[in-house]
C-alpha cells in the first residue's frame, strides 16, 4: 500500500455506561432523590412492590414497540393484539370448564394466544415488507380490525371466571420477586441479547438506517421486517397473558392508554425515532423512571391523570436536556482543543 | 513546500483571506496552519486528495467549523473573529455541495427562490414573485428551464444549474463548488464551465473543487493545493499540467502506464451469453477470466448498471445465460449471487453502497457476518479483529471503528465498501464507478488495490464512464451504448485519444 495511513488504537466504548444510558440513569437518580425527600414513605418496599407489579405490563408492550421503531416503523396494534391474545386464553379456558379448567387447558390457551399474537404480527410484517405500505397505516388497520373483532366477540364486555391457579402469574412471587417482573426481565434479557449479538438484531439496526443499502449488502430485508413484526406480535401476546392474570379478566380496550406511553418510553430510553439506533437496557431504565414517577406521585396523593401529565412534561424536559448536554459537550470539546 | 506566488491576481486586495487556520477533530488533524486567499472575480481552484482538508476549509469559511486558536477570516473588507453560517450567507458566501441539497419534489422556481419566502415573519407565498426571481437568475446564466416542473424531472446537470441559480439569489460574492463535474458528461461540463466564466465576468469569485484535472487547468486563474491538511502552495493555473498537479497533491509522481495484460488461457470465471432485459440491455455476451480486469464503459444510460445488477442477482434476465466457472447459474436474489462469489460495489455509495449513519465496523462486516459469529452470536472480538485486518490491508484512515462511516472522506468510504465485499471472499468483483467522489491520489490507491486483487486471481469487472480509468486499469475494454456492446478494445493496441474518439463518436 503506497498511500500513508493511520490506524488509531481501537478503543472500545465503555460497555456499561454509554451515552444513551447516561440520560435515563440520571433521570432515575433524580426521581429517586426528589421523591425520597418529598415523602419518607417513598423508599419503602410497598413502593417497589407496586412498581414491580405495574412495570411488566407497560414494559412488555414497550419491548413489542421497540423492534418496529428500530427498523424505522411503528406497531400501533400492540394493545389490541395483547387483548386478542388474552381473549384467546379466556376462550380456551371457557371451552374447558371456566373456573374448573385444568392446567392443560391453560397451556393450550397460552400456545394459541402466542400463535394469535404472532399471526397478527406476521400479517402486518408481510404487508409492510411486500407492499411497502407505511407501517403506521398497516398497523393502524390491524389495530382497528382487532378492536372491532374483539368487541364483536365479547360484545364489549368483560370476560372473567378463570381457574385460581392463574392468579400467581399476575400476583405471585418467587423468592420475593413478582412473577410478572421475572417474565418481563427474562423477555428484556432476550431482547438485549437478540439486538446486541444476533444476526437478526444486527440487521434490524442496519435496516433502520438504510433499508436499500442493507438489501444491496445481501440481507433479506423483507424477511427481517416480517420477523420483527412477528416477534412484536409474540411479545404483545405475552403482555396480554400477563395482563389477563393481573386483572383476572379480559376486556377489549384494556391497556389502550399504554400505546403511546410505549413510544414515549422508547424515546426516553434514547431510541432514535427514525430507527437505526437504540438499546434495550436504557429503555428498561426509562420504564423504571416512568413507573417510579407515577407511583411517587400516587403516594403524594396526586391523581393518576396528573401522573400522565408529568410523563409528558418529562419527555419534553428530556428533549431539552439532551440538546443542552450536546451544547455543553461541544463547548468542552472546543475548550479541550485550545 | 513551495512559496505562495501572487500569480495573475487581478485586484490588489483579496476578497477572502484566511491565515494560519488549524482544525482538529478528536485525534485527527484536519487542517494545520493553512492560509487561503481569493481575489474578487477570480476562478480559483482548491485541489487536494480526499482527506486533504478541502471540505474542512470550506466549512471553516462558512462558519460550520470553528478553527482552533485565534485564526481570523477577512471577507470583503470585514474581519470576522467568529464566522457563522448566517453571517457567511449574509456576506455573500455560497457553497454548492456535491449532493446539491435541493428539493426534488418542488418546482424549479421554488428551489431557486425558496429562501425569499422562508424565514422572517409568516407571510403568504408569492408564487409570481418566486417565478420572477427564478426567471431572472436563470437568464443571467443564459439558461431557461420550465419553472413549474418538479426538479426530479431534470438531469443532474440541470439540477446543478438550479443549485447555482439558487446560490445567486441575493448578493453572492463568492461561490464554492464542491466536485461540480463529478457526474456530468463532457458536453454538460463545458456548459458548466461557460457559466463559471460568466459569473467570473460579473465579478463573482468561484472556488472550484474539482478532481478532473484537465478542466481544472482550463478554468482556473490560480490553484491552491492542500495535502494532508497542510498548504502545499498557490500556483498560477496555466503553469500546471495534470501530472504536476497530481504530484503536488500526492507528493509522488505517477506512472500512468497501461496495466493491461493478456489472460487468454486462464479459466473463465464468468461467461455471459445473449443476456437480455428489454429496454435495458440486449444480447450481451462476454467472458471474464481469472485474474482479469474487464472494463465496461459507455455513457450514463447505456445499461451498464442494469447489467451489473442482473449479474448480481437483483434483476432477472429475460433471455440469455450466465455461467460461473462453467456452470449455468440462476440467482433469485443477490444473496444467491454473494453465496456464489459475486460482489457488487454500487455506483451510489451514499445511499446504496454504505449505510452512512452506522459504524465503520458494522458496514464492513454486514455482508460477511457469518465470519464473526461464534455459537450463533456475534463475537465483538472477532468483529474487531476482522475490521482491523481490512483497515490495515486496504490502508483505510479511520479514528475509531465505532465512528459513523459518514465521518470518513469519500476515498476512505470507498475503501470500506471494497473491504466489505472482499470480506465475502468473492470470485468476481463488480466495481460500478468506484471513483465517483474520490480524489486523484485516492483513486490511484484504489486502482493499486484493484491491481493487487487481480494479481491474486480475482476476476474484476470495472464499470466507469471515465475513459482513462478503464484504459489504464483494465485488461480489455468493452464499450456499451444503448444497451448493447458495440466495441471491444485492447488498451495495448489503441491510444487513449483513439478510444475516446470511438466512444464519444
Amino acid at each position: 500500500m503506497t498511500s500513508p495511513f493511520v490506524v488509531l488504537p481501537l478503543k472500545r466504548p465503555p460497555q456499561g455506561l454509554s451515552a444513551d444510558l447516561a440520560g435515563p440513569l440520571a433521570a432515575f437518580v433524580m426521581v429517586m432523590l426528589i421523591f425520597s425527600l418529598a415523602t419518607p414513605r417513598f423508599l419503602s418496599s410497598a413502593t417497589f412492590g407496586s412498581v414491580a407489579f405495574q412495570l411488566p405490563e407497560l414494559g412488555l408492550l414497550t419491548l413489542a414497540m421497540l423492534l418496529p421503531i428500530l427498523t424505522g416503523g411503528l406497531n400501533l396494534a400492540i394493545t389490541f393484539t395483547a387483548n386478542i391474545a388474552g381473549l384467546t386464553v379466556a376462550w380456551v379456558l371457557h371451552q374447558n370448564g371456566g373456573v374448573n379448567a385444568g392446567p392443560d387447558a391453560f397451556a393450550l390457551g397460552v400456545v394459541l394466544a402466542l400463535a394469535a399474537g404472532a399471526a397478527s404480527g406476521l400479517v402486518m410484517g408481510l404487508v409492510i415488507a411486500f407492499s411497502r405500505a407505511h407501517p403506521i397505516l398497516v398497523s393502524l388497520a390491524m389495530m382497528i380490525f382487532l378492536r372491532g373483532l374483539g368487541e364483536f366477540l365479547t360484545r364489549g364486555g368483560d370476560i372473567s371466571g378463570f381457574p385460581a391457579f392463574i392468579r400467581p402469574l399476575g400476583h405471585g412471587m418467587v423468592l420475593g420477586v413478582p412473577v410478572p417482573l421475572i417474565v418481563f426481565l427474562a423477555c428484556a434479557g432476550l431482547w438485549h441479547l437478540m439486538l446486541s449479538r444476533t444476526r437478526l438484531g444486527f440487521n434490524i439496526y442496519m435496516i433502520g438506517s438504510n433499508s436499500a443499502a442493507t438489501r444491496y449488502s445481501g440481507v433479506d430485508t423483507r424477511k427481517v421486517i416480517v420477523l420483527v413484526y412477528t416477534l412484536s406480535g409474540l411479545m404483545c401476546a405475552i403482555a396480554g397473558i400477563i395482563m389477563m392474570a393481573r386483572f383476572n379478566s379480559v376486556r377489549v380496550g384494556h391497556g389502550e392508554a399504554y400505546l403511546l406511553i410505549t413510544v414515549l418510553a422508547c424515546f426516553l430510553g434514547g431510541v432514535d425515532p427514525f430507527g437505526g439506533f437504540g438499546r434495550t437496557v436504557p429503555v428498561v431504565v426509562a420504564l423504571a423512571v416512568l413507573q417510579l414517577l407515577s407511583s411517587g406521585l400516587n403516594l403524594l396523593g396526586a391523581s393518576q391523570h396528573l401522573a400522565t401529565a408529568v410523563w409528558g412534561m418529562l419527555l419534553v424536559a428530556v428533549m431539552v436536556l439532551r440538546w443542552l448536554a450536546g451544547q455543553v459537550a461541544a463547548a468542552l470539546e472546543r475548550r479541550r482543543r485550545r | 513546500m513551495a512559496t505562495a506566488q501572487p500569480g495573475a491576481a487581478p485586484a490588489p486586495r483579496p476578497l477572502l483571506s484566511l491565515s494560519d487556520v488549524s482544525v482538529t477533530f478528536g485525534g485527527v488533524t484536519a487542517l494545520k496552519g493553512v492560509s487561503f486567499e481569493v481575489m474578487p472575480g477570480e476562478v480559483h481552484c482548491l485541489a487536494g486528495e480526499n482527506g486533504s482538508g478541502k471540505s474542512t476549509l470550506i466549512k471553516v469559511i462558512t462558519g460550520v467549523y470553528r478553527p482552533d486558536g485565534e485564526a481570523r477570516i477577512s471577507f470583503d473588507g470585514e474581519v470576522y473573529d467568529q464566522m457563522t453560517p448566517v453571517a457567511a450567507q449574509a456576506a455573500g458566501i455560497r457553497v454548492i455541495w456535491q449532493d446539491l441539497a435541493l428539493f426534488p419534489e418542488m418546482s424549479v422556481a421554488e428551489n431557486i427562490a425558496f429562501q425569499e419566502v422562508v424565514g422572517g415573519r409568516p407571510r403568504r407565498v408569492d408564487h409570481g414573485a418566486m417565478r420572477e426571481t427564478a426567471r431572472k437568475v436563470l437568464a443571467r446564466l443564459g439558461t431557461s428551464l420550465d419553472l413549474d416542473l418538479p426538479l426530479r424531472d431534470y438531469s443532474i446537470a440541470r439540477r446543478q444549474i438550479v443549485a447555482i441559480a439558487r446560490a445567486l439569489v441575493g448578493e453572492a460574492k463568492i461561490i464554492f463548488m464542491d466536485e461540480p463535474t463529478a457526474s456530468l458528461t463532457q458536453a454538460e461540463t463545458s456548459h458548466l464551465l461557460a457559466i463559471v466564466r460568466t459569473l467570473s465576468r460579473e465579478g463573482i469569485a468561484v472556488v472550484f473543487v474539482s478532481h478532473r484535472l484537465a478542466e481544472v487547468i482550463e478554468i482556473a486563474d490560480r490553484m491552491t493545493v492542500l495535502r494532508d491538511g497542510r498548504l502545499v502552495g498557490v500556483y498560477p493555473a496555466r503553469e500546471m499540467t495534470p501530472s504536476r498537479i497530481t504530484e503536488l497533491m500526492t507528493g509522488r509522481t505517477f506512472d500512468a502506464n497501461v496495466r493491461a495484460r493478456s489472460h487468454g488461457t486462464a479459466p473463465a470465471v464468468l461467461a455471459v451469453e445473449g443476456l437480455t432485459r428489454p429496454g435495458e440491455f440486449e444480447d450481451v455476451s462476454f467472458v471474464v477470466r481469472r485474474g482479469e480486469t474487464l472494463g465496461i464503459t459507455g455513457l450514463l444510460g447505456a445499461g451498464r448498471t442494469e447489467l451489473a445488477l442482473t449479474l448480481f442477482g437483483m434483476r432477472r434476465p429475460h433471455a440469455g445465460t450466465i455461467r460461473l466457472d462453467g456452470k449455468p447459474v440462476r440467482f433469485r436474489s443477490n444473496r444467491d449471487a454473494i453465496r456464489a462469489g459475486i460482489a457488487y460495489l454500487s455506483e451510489d455509495r451514499l445511499s446504496l453502497g454504505l449505510i452512512q449513519p452506522q459504524s465503520i465496523a458494522d458496514n464492513l462486516v454486514i455482508a460477511s457476518l457469518g465470519k464473526v459469529m461464534t455459537g450463533g452470536l456475534i463475537s465483538q472480538r472477532r468483529k474487531q479483529g476482522l475490521v482491523a485486518r481490512w483497515v490495515g490491508e486496504l490502508g483505510i484512515k479511520i479514528g475509531r471503528q465505532e465512528d459513523a462511516v459518514s465521518t470518513l472522506s469519500g476515498g476512505n468510504q470507498q475503501r470500506v465498501a471494497i473491504a466489505k465485499w472482499l470480506a465475502t471472499d468473492p470470485r468476481l468483483l463488480i466495481l460500478d464507478a468506484p471513483t465517483v467522489g474520490v480524489d486523484v491520489g485516492a483513486r490511484a490507491g484504489i486502482f493499486d488495490i484493484v491491481a493487487r486483487l487481480a494479481a491474486e486471481g480475482l476476476a474484476i469487472i470495472l464499470i466507469s464512464d471515465e475513459l482513462p480509468e478503464v484504459y489504464y486499469n483494465a485488461d480489455r475494454v468493452l464499450h456499451m451504448a444503448r444497451g448493447r456492446i458495440v466495441g471491444e478494445y485492447d488498451p495495448r493496441s489503441i491510444a487513449l485519444p483513439e478510444l475516446e474518439a470511438a466512444v464519444y463518436a
